[in-house]
């Protein structure tokens, strides 16, 4: 008895129709199909981006190497020691030593700061935990992607490294783009 | 001594030698042009660039991946069978090589009072050279995956053994075609039967396809490139090869690409010819290596373009389709040949 399955199902072509002369013309026709569309491909142009001279601009929100910030008017550093950072991060990659401030040494506006904070950027996933944890704003992520090093321990980043400007800019994605 | 086949003109040795050089030197520049080209058009075809970062605009990118290869340590697996394993990929090159004496680049021609035949040789079996030069190429692929002593490569070569033996009847097939409507096998004569008529590619179009098609399969070139598969079988018989062994591999593989561009350019495409217009006679090799390069252009047009076959598509190609469309191309135009 043949399958019927009855007058709601629709009929799916599966595969295409045809003796031996339209298989052949469709073998041909789609063959010929197929090479204008790869020189098609041709006459659009290259999609590339020339990388070491031409970097790939990246979104506002891209979370990339972290940076460290200063207050603008004063100089005076934002991070506090406060280790919020270090204990929400997830690979724990960043390592912080507060000290206090003293009115000879004055580094941040808050009572302690950090003496010594490195991040281990081999470790870092770019979560940005410590960015949503930091309570000054003082640690945020930046937009730099270009990281690799000879030596694992020149990825540990010291807060020297972190506060200073990236030599180059990334170039940023506008709106669109 | 036996005569294998009576030649259409022959000068003085030195000036054979001369020649011979001068077509090896000029063709073999090619290979590293033609594998520039591939690299570039197959990026342009991929919304790339291709190589562009040695010498001004990545000319010297062959260059480079020649001499890395060059410079690369010998060496072969344990299995290997040694001096067979060092020998297939020169047997490749010769007859890359010895395939490229073939192509007629102009008739002869008067320079400096001696009649030179632009050519390496014009034997009188002509096309039939060429397919013995073909079948020998096979040693080439099958001992070199045979001596290499692994299983990928030995199923590479046993492909290729199989792929190129059905795709050379369909292209025998394909150029009898021509040769019964020239009445000549030699190649000076089928490309004055051109200039006379008309370019076969006109008549003889089913056979033109067919002899373009198999001749992707004979190169193995995508994509008919079974042998080598890369998905599969690794790199097929050159899997186990690299260094200057895997580089004549390259060379011939490449090379085989140009020869049999000049072959359909000289048996389809009128050879030195161009209609309507009677250029000086310096422009033949020209007309004949552009003619070759638009024909190169076409091998990479597809290998960008279509997909891997399966093997049985291959050989359901090779056999079902190619095989008796080119035996009714042949028939069809014996039948045409007698009756005018």
């Amino acid at each position: 008895m043949p399958y019927d399955p009855g007058p709601d199902v629709v009929e799916v072509v599966r595969a295409p129709k045809g003796g031996p002369v339209r298989g052949t013309y469709r073998a041909f026709g789609e063959t010929l199909r197929g090479m204008k569309t790869v020189m098609g491909r041709w006459a659009e142009g290259t999609h590339t981006y020339q990388y070491p001279e031409q970097k790939t601009p990246v979104y506002p929100r891209f979370r990339g190497r972290h940076k460290l910030h200063r207050f603008e008017d004063t100089g005076l550093e934002k991070c506090v020691g406060c280790s919020l950072c270090a204990a929400a991060c997830p690979a724990d990659c960043i390592r912080v030593v507060a000290a206090e401030n003293t009115p000879d040494n004055r580094v941040s506006a808050g009572e302690r700061y950090a003496a010594v904070y490195e991040i281990n950027l081999s470790r870092c996933i770019f979560c940005g935990y410590c960015e949503a944890a930091c309570p000054f704003d003082a640690i945020t992520m930046g937009h730099d992607y270009e990281m690799s090093d000879y030596n694992r321990s020149d990825l540990i980043f010291t807060k020297e490294m972190l506060l200073a400007e990236p030599l180059e800019r990334t170039p940023l994605r506008s709106i669109g783009e | 001594m036996t005569v294998f086949a009576e030649v259409g003109y022959y000068e003085p040795w030195w000036i054979q030698l001369l020649k011979a050089l001068a077509i090896f030197a000029v063709v073999f520049q090619l290979v590293p042009v033609v594998l520039l080209a591939e690299r570039k058009l197959l990026g342009r075809f991929q919304h790339r660039y291709g190589p562009n970062r040695v010498g001004p605009y990545g000319a010297l990118q062959p260059m480079a991946d020649i001499g890395k290869l060059l410079f690369k340590q010998q060496f072969r697996p344990n299995g290997s069978i040694g001096w067979l394993f060092a020998f297939a990929p020169a047997i490749s090159m010769f007859v890359a090589v010895a395939t490229l004496a073939l192509i007629p680049f102009s008739n002869t021609v008067d320079i400096f009072g001696t009649e030179v035949g632009l050519y390496g040789i014009d034997p009188s079996i002509g096309l039939l050279y060429a397919f013995a030069f073909g079948g020998i190429a096979f040693y080439g692929l099958v001992l070199g995956g045979w001596a290499s002593g692994g299983k990928y490569a030995f199923l590479g070569s046993m492909r290729a053994a199989a792929q190129l033996i059905s795709y050379e009847i369909a292209q025998g097939l394909a150029a009898i075609g021509v040769v019964m409507m020239a009445g000549s096998l030699s190649l000076t004569e089928i490309v004055g039967y051109q200039e006379d008529h008309l370019w076969m590619i006109v008549p003889q179009f089913v056979g033109f396809v067919i002899f373009l098609v198999a001749g992707f399969a004979e190169t193995n070139r995508p994509p008919f490139d079974l042998p080598e598969a890369d998905a599969e079988l690794v790199q097929g018989y050159s899997t186990e090869y690299g260094g200057g062994r895997f580089a004549a591999y390259y060379a011939a593989e490449y090379l085989n690409i140009i020869v049999v561009s000049a072959l359909t350019a000289t048996l389809f495409l009128g050879g030195w010819n161009i209609p309507f217009v009677d250029p000086p006679t310096w422009v033949d090799p020209i007309v004949v290596l552009v003619k070759a390069l638009v024909l190169v252009f076409m091998f990479i047009w597809v290998r960008a373009t279509l997909p891997r076959l399966r093997y049985d598509q291959l050989m359901a190609l090779g056999w079902k389709v190619f095989l008796p469309l080119a035996t009714v191309n042949a028939l069809v135009t014996a039948i045409l040949v007698v009756e005018t």
